[in-house]
């Protein structure tokens, strides 16, 4: 398999860069399907006779394996290359689909967590990692934009996964609106034929990326940038810093806290979002203004915000820095969440604008994180730095749920809160992005003692 | 073909390489994303619709 070596995929003089960030989106595109999973929860739900926590903790393990796979893969995905890496990932994310279609098909559960949990989740999060510091290194220039690029396409990819699974559901069962009406649930073969045919259809895509994937010369520059004349930041470094060293500096743990902050704080919208809105907008007679169907047009705009963001923020870090694109996160996400609490149940168009834009924020917060890990430690080692810095985000997945599901559960049942029952979570919220902009005020470049020396730099060149 | 500006240059290659756009690789790389990402936002869109209804 020589032609999937780094050394195999440099690319030739005069290689357009355009060419990369479609390879990098279709990695990218497939593994967000892990966004859209409650497409087939319920079905799941009826297939295995099992309750909702049984059938949540396929998603759980596999948000779990993308961080500690990211964190430890991290130096391998480096050393190997990203079109190695993105092979990987394919091979994995679409083995865990078809070994989860086999346990549905059998009704083994265990199956469906060892497949879509386990194996899907390894490739997850060596696909999260695997393009992106490629993609920096091909836009020196604009990295933010680069990996907003990318990293958008996770967001982008539970847009695409969720209407399409549903239509394929329905195609599979032979679903009849006259028939079935709105309350059809999917059988479990039709989502078993489902994860084969996702698993197959994401393996291919997927390869596109991995036969197109392209490191540029060493060497190389884009035309007309000169990095000595780029504009001069004490914040972005020209030295560089091993993966292992990089987790001895306080920068790189004010990095991960300020991700595990942003990240937790939006988790509290996310997870909420369909009820929150309905007890939002609800009357004295108890009754939401607010429908099932109204509030997945709602859940479904955070989506698209989710995924903007992650561009559009990304991008405009590359004007105005890195560590001021933070502080705009976590201080207007902290503002935004309190004009949420106290005047979001007054207007409907308010409570979404500040709901999207929060969630902007959130996305924007996973997309910037390499670009800063860059400007702060180099392009050396930066995919396996980013891996480690991952487990922020697994760390967050479980502690935002337990927050938001803890303090609602002291305020009351699901359908019979009102605004001010989420005045605790949303100022907790704010709580925590308040210690992440604190946070983000102390980062600071990282001490020479900690830069790698130029003779080990050019001796892991040459052996790459 | 005239080159861009931030066109890709080459200096491992030893001239100042001019860019070969590749324009059907590139349509078509753009294209395979592009369409399921529009695929999914305006199917997204249409749904949000009802909350302004």
């Amino acid at each position: 398999m020589n032609w999937l070596d780094r050394s195999r995929s440099i690319a030739p003089p005069g290689f357009n860069r355009w060419l990369i960030p479609p390879a990098a989106l279709a990695v990218h595109l497939c593994i967000g399907q892990a966004y859209a999973t409650s497409v087939y929860k319920s079905a799941l739900i009826g297939h295995f006779g099992l309750s909702q926590t049984a059938i949540g903790i396929i998603f759980s393990i596999a948000i779990v394996m993308l961080g500690l796979s990211a964190a430890i893969m991290g130096t391998w995905v480096e050393r190997s290359g990203p079109r190695k890496s993105m092979f990987v990932a394919a091979s994995f994310w679409g083995a865990g689909f078809l070994v989860g279609a086999a346990g549905i098909f059998t009704s083994q559960l265990w199956l469906v967590y060892l497949g879509y949990g386990f194996i899907g989740g390894i490739g997850l999060g060596i696909g999260y990692i695997s393009p992106v510091s490629t993609l920096m290194k091909w836009f020196p220039d604009r990295p933010g934009m680069a990996t907003g690029m990318a990293i958008m396409g996770f967001g982008g990819g539970a847009l695409i996964a969720s209407p399409m699974s549903s239509a394929l559901l329905k195609f599979f069962d032979g679903f009849d609106p006259a028939v079935d009406g709105a309350d059809w649930i999917a059988s479990g073969t039709s989502v078993g034929k489902l994860f084969l045919t996702l698993g197959i259809v994401y393996f291919a895509v997927m390869m596109y990326g991995v036969l197109n994937i392209r490191v540029p010369a060493p060497g190389w520059m884009p035309r007309g940038w000169d990095p000595s004349k780029a504009k001069v930041s004490a914040m972005v470094t020209t030295a560089h810093v091993s993966a292992a060293n990089a987790i001895k500096t306080r920068s790189f743990w004010l990095v991960w806290a300020v991700l595990f902050l942003n990240v937790t704080a939006g988790i509290g919208i996310l997870e909420q979002a369909s009820p929150m809105i309905q007890d939002f907008f609800r009357g004295a007679d108890g009754n939401s203004a607010v429908n099932a169907a109204v509030a997945a047009g709602f859940v479904g705009m955070l989506s698209i915000g989710n995924m903007a963001g992650r561009f559009i923020w990304s991008s405009t870090s590359d004007v105005i820095g890195r560590k001021r694109i933070y502080m705009v996160y976590l201080g207007a996400g902290a503002l935004f969440y309190v004009v949420l609490a106290f005047f979001g149940g007054s207007s409907m168009l308010l409570f979404v604008a500040m709901a999207v834009v929060i969630i902007s924020f959130y996305g924007g917060s996973f997309a910037t994180a390499p670009a800063y890990l860059k400007d702060l430690f180099g392009t050396f080692q930066v995919g396996a730095i980013h891996g480690r810095l991952l487990t922020a985000w697994s760390a967050a997945g479980i502690a935002g749920p337990l927050i938001v599901n803890g303090l609602l559960d002291a305020q009351g049942k699901p359908g019979t809160m009102n605004a001010h029952n989420y005045l605790p979570v949303l100022l907790t919220m704010v709580g925590l992005l308040v210690i992440g902009f604190v946070a983000s005020t102390l980062i600071r470049p990282v001490d020479a003692k900690y830069h790698e020396p130029e003779e080990e730099l050019a001796s892991a060149r040459k052996g790459s | 073909m005239p080159a861009r500006p931030h066109d890709a240059v080459n200096p491992a290659g030893g001239t100042d390489v001019p860019v070969n756009p590749a324009t059907g690789r590139l349509v078509f790389g753009w294209l395979l994303v592009g369409i399921p990402l529009a695929y999914g936002v305006i199917t997204t869109l249409s749904r949000v619709g009802q909350l302004f209804q």
